[in-house]
């Protein structure tokens, strides 16, 4: 017997916290789904750090979002029993993990846009979403510098290495469009100043990526047609299958605690 | 009244006190006090509320800790007392005590050196061999076996070290 899904009260605020708290927590889950399997110990290790650390932000997110939303609902209720198309999360890290240089290009994509983004959400009218963005922004800096330097490293590295990351990227670029979307909910939040627009990031993602590729000597697509609807939970075909072992526990037994 | 007041300190002092002895599981040569962990103690209508907050987002020793205070004052005879997690300001490693970072090097693990850019690639740090002193070591690996610690090796007395990173 399987537990039903909750239903959500959507605000503009409900759905910005939710939608940054299923960024992490799906990113998180794909770095943890290295742990055991990383091309050597000591990169098993920093994946399920930054795992740890995606996954405790989308706990202060999601406990936000509960406390936004004023129901009953709360961050393991968020988390667990929510359906795929409840779900809100940038289609990128929903992508499977791949071979380490597909990890390591998401792990590019989404940190060069999530730490000047924290940074900038440090200055937000909303205490609670400084307070997780100052906490964020030490680790992204972290993130972004671990993708940056492997990146580097495998594009400038074998021909191999070289032939992985290309390919990475060419198949994940048209997910990066995403990371800049805005709907008329968090229009209203940046107007108010309790969100920072995206789009005043995308100079300065564009320029990391851009000194990172270019030191890998990797190249950076020539389309710039983007694929979205993850924000609208209208997600790939990736993600069912990872709600699916992600809430195994709790829709087969539910309330199990440890 | 006067007595009241004086009462709700001496409570307050207790209970800071009895906190202050909780350890870090994962390094439990440190208090939470040398961490920087402990924030607050506050007594509202005699009832103690300890606020703690946490290195990393995803710190597992967080659930630990909590318990272990609760614990700790159920010992000082306050019981009930409230753990609340703050996350503002956010925590960094400036607020390690000095006695904290001495304790940590006795125990073989280097304490966080400041300034290093958190953003430079393939960034070159300083940091001294916590077992002989030697400035020439290497990192091994950024991300070490807990959150809050890097992998480094020291290339004169070949021993590897744990390094408790700057955030």
């Amino acid at each position: 017997m399987a537990t039903a899904s909750i239903a959500i009260v959507e605000t503009p605020l409900v759905n910005y916290a939710l939608r940054r708290g299923d960024d992490a927590l799906i990113l998180g889950h794909r770095l943890s789904e290295w742990c055991g399997h990383a091309p050597m110990l000591e990169e098993d290790m920093a994946l399920a750090n930054m795992g740890l650390d995606l996954i405790g932000q989308a706990r202060e997110l999601y406990s936000y979002a509960a406390q936004a939303e004023g129901a009953a609902n709360t961050e393991d209720t968020l988390a667990y029993l929510r359906d795929v198309r409840q779900y809100r999360n940038l289609l990128l890290v929903e992508q499977p993990n791949g071979d380490f240089a597909r990890t390591m290009l998401r792990q590019l994509f989404y940190s060069a846009f999530a730490d000047p983004y924290w940074r900038a959400m440090m200055g937000s009218s909303d205490p609670t979403l400084a307070a997780i963005a100052a906490k964020s922004e030490k680790e992204s800096a972290y993130h972004l510098r671990h993708a940056s330097e492997w990146v580097i490293r495998l594009g400038d590295g074998t021909e191999e290495s070289h032939r992985r990351a290309q390919t990475a990227i060419d198949e994940l670029w048209a997910f990066t469009g995403e990371l800049f979307h805005v709907d008329d909910g968090d229009a209203a939040l940046i107007k108010d100043g309790i969100a920072i627009d995206p789009e005043r990031l995308r100079g300065v993602w564009s320029e990391t990526i851009a000194t990172v590729l270019s030191r890998a000597t990797l190249q950076r697509p020539n389309s710039d047609w983007m694929q979205q609807g993850g924000r609208a939970g209208h997600h790939s075909e990736h993600l069912g299958h990872l709600l699916s072992e992600l809430q195994s526990l709790q829709r087969s037994f539910p309330g199990a605690t440890w | 009244m006067v007595s009241a007041a004086v009462d709700l300190d001496a409570l307050r002092q207790r209970a800071w006190a009895a906190a202050a002895t909780v350890v870090d599981p994962e390094i439990p040569v440190l208090t939470i006090a040398d961490l920087g962990v402990l924030r607050d103690v506050t007594v509202k209508d005699s009832h103690v509320e300890v606020a703690i907050t946490p290195t990393y987002s995803g710190c597992p020793a967080m659930n630990m800790i909590a318990l272990e205070i609760e614990l700790a004052l159920a010992r000082e005879g306050i019981a009930g007392a409230k753990i609340t997690t703050v996350l503002s300001p956010a925590w960094t490693t400036d607020w390690m005590s000095d006695d904290g970072r001495r304790k940590l090097k006795d125990y073989g693990i280097a304490p966080p050196v400041s300034g290093g850019g958190r953003r430079a690639l393939f960034g070159e740090q300083q940091v001294a061999c916590p077992q002989c002193g030697s400035i020439a070591t290497t990192v091994l690996s950024e991300f070490g076996s807990t959150s809050c610690k890097a992998l480094w090796r020291c290339l004169d007395c070949r021993e590897p070290f744990d390094y408790f990173k700057c955030h």
